[in-house]
């Protein structure tokens, strides 16, 4: 039964689980315990950085969607909206590289067509261990082939993104995926789920035992036996999604959709459990409906498996057969497996028999806030007491310059870039490799410009300043292409929270993006929280990365990346005030 | 004249040649779903770059049993043009309406990034409007572009001026290193022995438009458009392919 082991196994402290029980009036059962271990772990209910969270800006004349959906909107004139989203995929991308970037970027897709926009353009940031030592090639090939893999293949071009290697990242490498889509500004889609009596479907793949405990995997720091967790990783299938998100802009041209969402973390769970949230209504449904390709599943397996390219939609009523067809013309699954209740509580039944019942609010607006304690470390202080007048200068500058052009995290990353797809569905004006990716809007006279970038030793440094620094620098590339900086979307690295040390760097951070983006008047529409990235009790340097979108009212003005004519002048803006970056 | 592009589940550069056709050279174009047996009176039909059917046994293997390949394959056989580009080239090899295979990249790994192009024949409706020796840049993204076909079939495409395309240097110069996937005689295209079907491993219609980089796939298109206000490349398929 329900002892202190499984409640480890579960990521759930005792005093959480106490919690549980007042919840519910009664012990849960394992089922109830497993879905509340995924909803209430850090990945899926941000418990410990939800009270810093919520001092970022996140308002503006052109925000259509802020934090709290799929992913965040903005207005882009025309009466269109850039949809847009960062996440990271860093626990599963070291237990298994491939697999484990290829279903980051599956599940950064979904967030974006589920909001009823099409996506056209992916960027990625990626940070290893040094190139030279163990492992990381092996990393490093298998992360990025698993992301030319699943966005070549799907369709959507891969148009920038940055790479750091650095030996703060050889235990807990970061891939955050960041995902644009352009969506008719009157249209987009929440995932809601209302209307008693609506039926409540489950489309796409079918569920197996991969992923079980994804969401709870994320939450907790690697140590030996991390190798033992492969299981955890998911599998991605980037032609279902293909089908998926085809059928899916399809079905919601009909107008039949009440609400939709993508089974991402915590698969059924979650996204069960957030739209009866958000509609302020109940879901019950009965697993033995559930489309399943291993036998022998128990409801606990089918709620928590992370199998991926599946969706959740709740259709208006007596629309049901027009979504059906369309899902059978892409040949998938589109079965019903519900209903939206009034009763505020997720309801589960096997083959008619419940097995789980638990208010929503419980697994989400109600799942535990802390606010962990804070304390700057120790250590800090003695960085800062640097002398500059010790360091000597380089006896000869040419060779200290080709020192640092060869360095691999500032050398050309061609031969990562030419492996992903990056002139696909014909947009792209400027090719990867110097800043912001910028595409154009077909049917308008407008592009996008889009940057993502962060930084670890800075943070390191300051975490106040290196957070200022990664905003600035985002919206700084997407100026240089020459549009106008629209919203961000931030995606925090971080050790473990339960140390106050870590806890102060993420704190400090988010007071930064806040500063830097009320400075900038570039608001937070969303974005995501890793937290645990350490092994063996070291946590990585606090790494903040920033994803800027911004606008040019003329595709033609894209502004160029290059020195051109013999003769044209050099100008150097801002002030140089003798610094040494944190080298 | 009418542009029909051909969707597979999985393909992905479908909008992209009908947004080519349609708005760039603005002709008429229309949408072929592969489960239909409507080529809806298309002049011209493109299979299109991308993973059809998630290239699954191998790439392009599945299309074939897609039931408008049937009236494809009809369309080829009355002398209708047929591209192919990229997925589609592969597809027209697995459906045998042009001869060879495609093997992966010798770099395996995927490659996108631009490549220049010999024209070697202009006596097909895709080359039409080029010149013999021309270069053209234009962009490739395949993991499986590496064309190989036993020698007896090699020595018979080029006594037979089958091999539209190779890959060169900027100056037309073929060698190595210009040739990205290792094909054997930097082959970048062939046609089939009546010369109307076409299949190309780059991507024309990503090389349309000044703003995306380069406009040196537009010959691909003015040519077939050309060829067919001619009136010269169809015996009486124009009349055949029109719906009443």
């Amino acid at each position: 039964m329900i002892d202190s082991q499984v409640l480890e196994r579960h990521g759930l402290k005792p005093e959480e689980y106490d919690r549980i029980v007042k919840a519910l009036g009664r012990e849960p059962n394992l089922t109830e315990l497993g879905i509340f271990s995924v909803m209430w772990s850090e990945h899926c209910s941000y418990k410990s950085s939800r009270v810093h969270l919520k001092t970022l800006p996140t308002d503006g004349p052109q925000v259509l969607q802020g934090p709290g959906e799929n992913a965040g909107a903005v207005d882009i004139g025309d009466g269109l909206a850039a949809v847009f989203k960062i996440e990271s995929h860093n626990h599963p991308s070291f237990i298994e590289p491939y697999q484990g970037a290829a279903t980051g970027v599956g599940g950064i897709i979904r967030d974006i067509f589920t909001m009823g926009a099409r996506p056209i353009a992916l960027l990625n940031s990626l940070r290893f261990g040094s190139l030279d030592a163990p492992g990381t090639r092996r990393l490093v090939e298998g992360v990025v082939a698993g992301i030319a893999g699943y966005g070549n293949s799907i369709g959507i071009p891969t148009v920038g993104g940055e790479i750091a290697f650095e030996p703060s990242y050889a235990g807990n490498p970061l891939v955050n995926v960041f995902c644009l889509g352009i969506a008719k500004a009157s249209d987009i889609v929440k995932g809601v789920a209302s209307g008693v009596g609506n039926a409540v479907y489950y489309v796409g793949a079918k569920t197996g035992r991969d992923g079980i405990h994804g969401a709870t995997m994320a939450s907790a720091e690697f140590d030996e036996k991390s190798a033992e967790k492969r299981p955890a990783v998911q599998v991605g299938d980037p032609f279902m999604e293909k089908l998926l998100l085809e059928a899916c802009l399809e079905v919601m041209q009909t107008d039949a959709l009440v609400g939709i969402q993508d089974m991402g973390a915590a698969g059924l769970t979650c996204s069960t459990t957030e739209m009866g949230s958000r509609g302020g209504a109940g879901i019950e449904i009965d697993v033995a409906l559930v489309p399943q390709r291993e036998t022998g599943m128990t409801p606990y397996e089918i709620m928590l498996s992370e199998s991926q390219e599946r969706m959740l939609l709740v259709a208006k009523r007596g629309r049901e057969a027009e979504v059906e067809r369309i899902f059978e013309k892409w040949d998938l699954h589109a079965v019903k497996i519900g209903e939206v209740t009034d009763n505020g509580f997720l309801r589960v039944r096997e083959r008619g028999t419940l097995v789980a019942e638990i208010p929503n609010r419980a697994l989400t607006d109600d799942a535990p806030l802390y606010r962990r304690p804070v304390s700057e470390p120790d250590s800090l202080r003695e960085l800062q007491q640097l002398d500059l007048n010790v360091i000597t200068c380089p006896a000869d500058n040419n060779a200290a310059l080709l020192a640092l052009l060869q360095s691999p995290t500032v050398a050309s990353k061609r031969w990562v870039y030419r492996q992903y797809d990056h002139m696909v569905r014909t947009n792209t004006i400027n090719l990867p490799g110097l800043g912001a990716g910028v595409v154009r809007i077909k049917g308008t006279d407008r592009a996008l410009a889009l940057s993502v970038d962060g930084n670890g030793r800075y943070g390191y440094l300051d975490p106040y300043r290196g957070a200022m620094l990664a905003v600035a620098e985002a919206s700084r590339n997407v100026a240089c292409a020459g549009a106008r900086p629209l919203g961000a979307t931030n995606c925090l690295n971080f050790g473990n929270p339960e140390r106050p040390g870590t806890m102060w760097q993420f704190a400090k951070a988010v007071e930064g993006i806040g500063a830097a983006c009320r400075a900038l008047n570039v608001p937070i529409t969303g974005g995501n929280v890793s937290l645990y990235n350490e092994t063996d009790g070291t946590a990585i340097y606090p790494t903040p990365v920033i994803g800027v979108v911004g606008l040019l009212e003329h595709a033609n003005h894209v502004v160029g990346r290059q020195f051109r004519e013999s003769g044209d002048a050099i100008v150097l803006l801002g002030v140089d005030c003798g610094e040494l970056g944190g080298s | 004249m009418r542009f029909g592009v051909v969707v597979f589940p999985g393909s992905n550069c479908d909008e992209d040649a009908y947004h080519a056709a349609k708005d760039v050279f603005g002709q008429d174009a229309e949408y072929l779903w592969h489960k239909d047996t409507d080529l809806k009176g298309a002049d011209v039909v493109i299979l299109p770059g991308g993973f059809a059917h998630g290239d699954y046994l191998r790439t392009g293997a599945m299309a074939r049993f897609s039931p408008i390949m049937r009236e494809v394959a009809a369309f080829a056989d009355r002398g209708g043009p047929v591209l192919g580009i990229c997925n589609g080239f592969q597809i027209l090899l697995e459906a045998g309406l042009l001869p060879g295979a495609m093997l992966r990249n010798r770099s395996l790994k995927y490659q996108c990034e631009h490549v220049h192009l010999r024209v070697e024949q202009t006596d097909t409706p895709f080359t039409s409007a080029a010149r013999s020796g021309q270069v053209l840049r234009i962009p490739i993204g395949h993991g499986e572009g590496n064309y190989y076909a036993p020698p007896e079939t090699i020595a018979r495409l080029e006594a037979n001026r089958q091999v539209v395309l190779r890959y060169t240097d900027p100056q037309g110069r073929q060698d190595d290193t210009s040739n990205p996937n290792g094909s054997v005689h930097a082959i970048a295209s062939i046609c089939n022995e009546r010369r109307n079907v076409v299949g190309m491993m780059p991507h024309p219609e990503r090389a349309c438009e000044v703003l995306l980089g380069g406009e040196d796939g537009r010959v691909i298109f003015d040519s077939v458009i050309s060829a067919l206000a001619r009136g010269s490349e169809k015996p009486a398929l124009l009349e055949v392919g029109r719906r009443a």
